[in-house]
């Protein structure tokens, strides 16, 4: 698995100017490339894949319930009205969908190297224990533990991410297999340091946080969310895709790594350092998951409890992908997932949730699928 | 003392028989040059299909086939998805593993009414049933035949003309196509053989526990695949591999926690790949053009 990158289809850059197909030596500019986009015709081909593979996605859920002698349209109607149809279903969706906005963006970010991050789930593993330990000890005066515990997430998530690109840098070794590797090596490092410390005894959860800590809940502000754990965490999920969309595109730092996505040779003849780029990509990817642990951590339980991550790792995978790797698309995608994730529950009781993690996944497939018809044919010479 | 050390061996083993098939699965997709992540979900599906068709049959080597073929039916779409489709192989197979993981669960709601297991099932029995662990392995019938796999897959993979042709479809795909063989379709019997193989570690899993429970695979594709790399993509390698993880498998089970921490045997398999992914002990050289769609015309660089 040492072999070559994966080029995922979803790529913003298609480096072939589809107006003018068989140019040789068409430009290769980003922004030439955004440029030409804005036509009708390019922008439905571009967002065919989303429409359809979300579509025939929702369609086969129709199907699996009608399979389950349950109405599809009973079932969809109870899903919209659970989830997005009501403010307390808004509250949950949001909650769900705030570390996937963080794992969406740590692996869009990666991705502008064209580096594949699978260890989000991993990284955001370890960044919530360090937030956990940091914030149950900081001393509490005014933000000043809240700073230290989100700065000990990111640092720690950080570094965990930095280890796959350090590796990458200087051995060559693939990304794709170190980052799941490290996944697991950070379940049995927590594991080790809960057992040997940080667990209160006899759990496997670490002890409170410290009040200054917390991040306040919406529903502290807006009734409609009452029981909903929506929280600040939100905001700063939100405040990162802004952040993260103008520095990729102001910043030399962000073109040097898009650069660095357009191939490692590029890059050296741009004179940039290819191993210190590759590095940081991954640790800053590392540092977004680390701090998608904030929600759950700092925000709703304010404890730090073994497998809180469920899998928002591996599905901020999925909702880099339908963005497209777009810091800002990330935002719209988590909110689609994080409802899809707790519609499970909400149809529960008529249908096995476990229709919606089906639907994800069906959703999934169809979209790479589709998405590589497209790059094909813009491709085709 | 022998008897210690025997069923020390008989556990080593036992643990080490699914991570066998299923790396030997691995091993003949990637050697076609196709990456499958989708081990994983195919190890899970392949346990929850014995399963049923056990318990739907009752016949224990129905069961097996029942197994083998979701096993066939996941690694089929996910050469579906990257041969035919020329989709990501690593996504593809992340995907695949979502939806075994959510099918089977809801499977397992909607046949047997239980959110974690199934009801519980005779599979294949050892010939020495209810005898001394080590007697029991041998007399186990889906045992030799995973150990006459090891050697099958060597003789299929070296030895013989398809092969020869599966492994350049990994290395050289172009010389395979000019010499008039279809690249898709050895890469898509490749990753078909992974299916059975994965299928089958999965059915030794419910065999082994006499009953399907939720998220039974537990990573055990993921280690599977660790295996295949640290192996080199050689079934005997391969093979060895798979038993140096299993070893410290056991050992994570027997060895008390004061004397060395689980956690860290629990991580020496993820360690000891890190190490050779490395390229500190022996570099791990993977078929050349794996992860490729391999197009004809050559239009994509």
């Amino acid at each position: 698995m040492t072999g070559s990158m994966p080029r995922t289809p979803g790529s913003p850059r298609t480096p072939r100017n589809p107006e003018t197909p068989g140019t040789p030596g068409a430009p290769k500019n980003r922004a030439t490339t955004l440029m030409n986009s804005k036509t009708l015709r390019r922008r439905l081909r571009v967002a065919a894949p989303v429409l359809l593979s979300v579509s025939l996605g929702l369609a086969l859920g129709g199907i699996i319930a009608a399979l389950l002698q349950v109405s599809p349209l009973d079932f969809y109607g109870q899903l919209w009205s659970g989830t997005v149809g009501s403010s307390f279903g808004w509250g949950q969706v949001l909650y769900r969908a705030t570390p996937l906005i963080f794992c969406g963006l740590s692996v869009a970010f990666a991705f502008q190297a064209r580096l594949f991050n699978i260890g989000a789930e991993g990284q955001m593993a370890v960044g919530g224990l360090a937030m956990a330990a940091v914030g149950a000890v900081a001393p509490s005066a005014g933000p000043i533990a809240l700073i230290l515990a989100l700065g000990a997430g990111a640092l720690a998530g950080g570094i965990w991410g930095g280890i796959p690109g350090v590796l990458k840098a200087r051995t060559g070794s693939h990304e794709v297999i170190v980052t799941i590797l490290l996944n697991f090596i950070a379940f049995a490092v927590v594991n080790y340091l809960l057992v040997r410390g940080l667990a209160l005894p006899e759990t496997v959860r670490t002890a409170e946080i410290v009040e200054s800590a917390h991040l306040f809940r919406l529903s502290d502000f807006v009734p409609a969310f009452r029981g909903a754990p929506v929280n600040a965490a939100l905001f700063l999920a939100l405040l990162c895709a802004v952040a993260l969309a103008a520095w990729l595109r102001f910043t030399p730092w962000g073109l040097s790594l898009q650069i660095l996505g357009e191939g490692p040779g590029a890059a050296r003849y741009a004179g940039l350092p290819v191993g210190r780029l590759t590095a940081f990509a991954m640790s800053g990817a590392g540092a977004l998951a680390g701090l998608g642990g904030a929600s759950f951590v700092l925000g709703f339980k304010h404890y730090f409890e073994e497998g809180f991550t469920g899998g928002a790792g591996f599905l901020g995978i999925a909702v880099a992908l339908l963005a497209r790797n777009r810091a800002l698309a990330v935002i719209p995608s988590a909110i689609f997932f994080g409802a899809l994730s707790y519609g499970g529950f909400v149809v529960n009781r008529t249908v096995p949730r476990e229709v919606l993690d089906v639907l994800q996944a069906v959703i999934l497939i169809l979209f790479i699928v589709f998405e590589a018809r497209r790059t094909a044919g813009e491709g085709r010479t | 003392m022998i008897e210690i050390t025997l069923a020390f061996l008989a556990q080593v083993l036992r643990i080490s028989v699914p991570y066998v098939l299923a790396a030997l699965g691995g091993t003949f997709s990637e050697r076609g040059g196709v990456i499958n992540i989708a081990l994983e979900g195919i190890l899970l599906g392949g346990a929850f299909g014995a399963a049923v068709i056990t318990l739907a049959t009752g016949s224990a080597w129905v069961g097996v086939l029942g197994g083998m073929a979701v096993g066939m039916l996941l690694a089929a779409l996910h050469g579906v998805i990257t041969i035919w489709g020329r989709a990501d192989q690593i996504l593809s197979g992340l995907a695949i593993n979502m939806l075994a993981l959510g099918a089977t669960r809801g499977g397992l709601k909607v046949l047997y009414g239980s959110a974690s297991n199934s009801p519980r099932f005779e599979g294949v029995s050892s010939v020495f049933e209810g005898r001394a662990a080590f007697l029991q392995l041998l007399g186990h019938p889906l045992f030799w035949m995973a150990a006459g796999l090891v050697i099958l897959a060597y003789l299929l993979l070296f030895r013989s003309g398809f092969g020869l042709a599966l492994r350049a479809a990994g290395d050289g795909p172009r010389a395979l196509d000019g010499a008039g063989l279809s690249v898709d379709g050895y890469r898509f019997a490749g990753v078909l053989l992974s299916g059975a193989l994965g299928g089958l570690a999965g059915t030794w899993l419910v065999t082994e526990q006499h009953s399907f429970t939720d998220g039974m695979s537990n990573g055990r594709g993921y280690i599977a695949l660790a295996a295949m790399i640290v192996g080199k993509w050689h079934p005997y390698k391969v093979a060895l591999a798979c038993l140096l993880f299993g070893a410290a498998e056991t050992l994570q089970i027997r060895v008390s926690a004061e004397w060395i921490p689980t956690q860290f045997l629990q991580m020496l398999p993820y360690l000891v790949t890190l190490v050779v992914l490395a390229g500190w002990i022996g570099r791990a050289h993977p078929p050349r053009h794996l992860g490729e769609p391999y197009d004809r015309s050559g239009a994509r660089s």
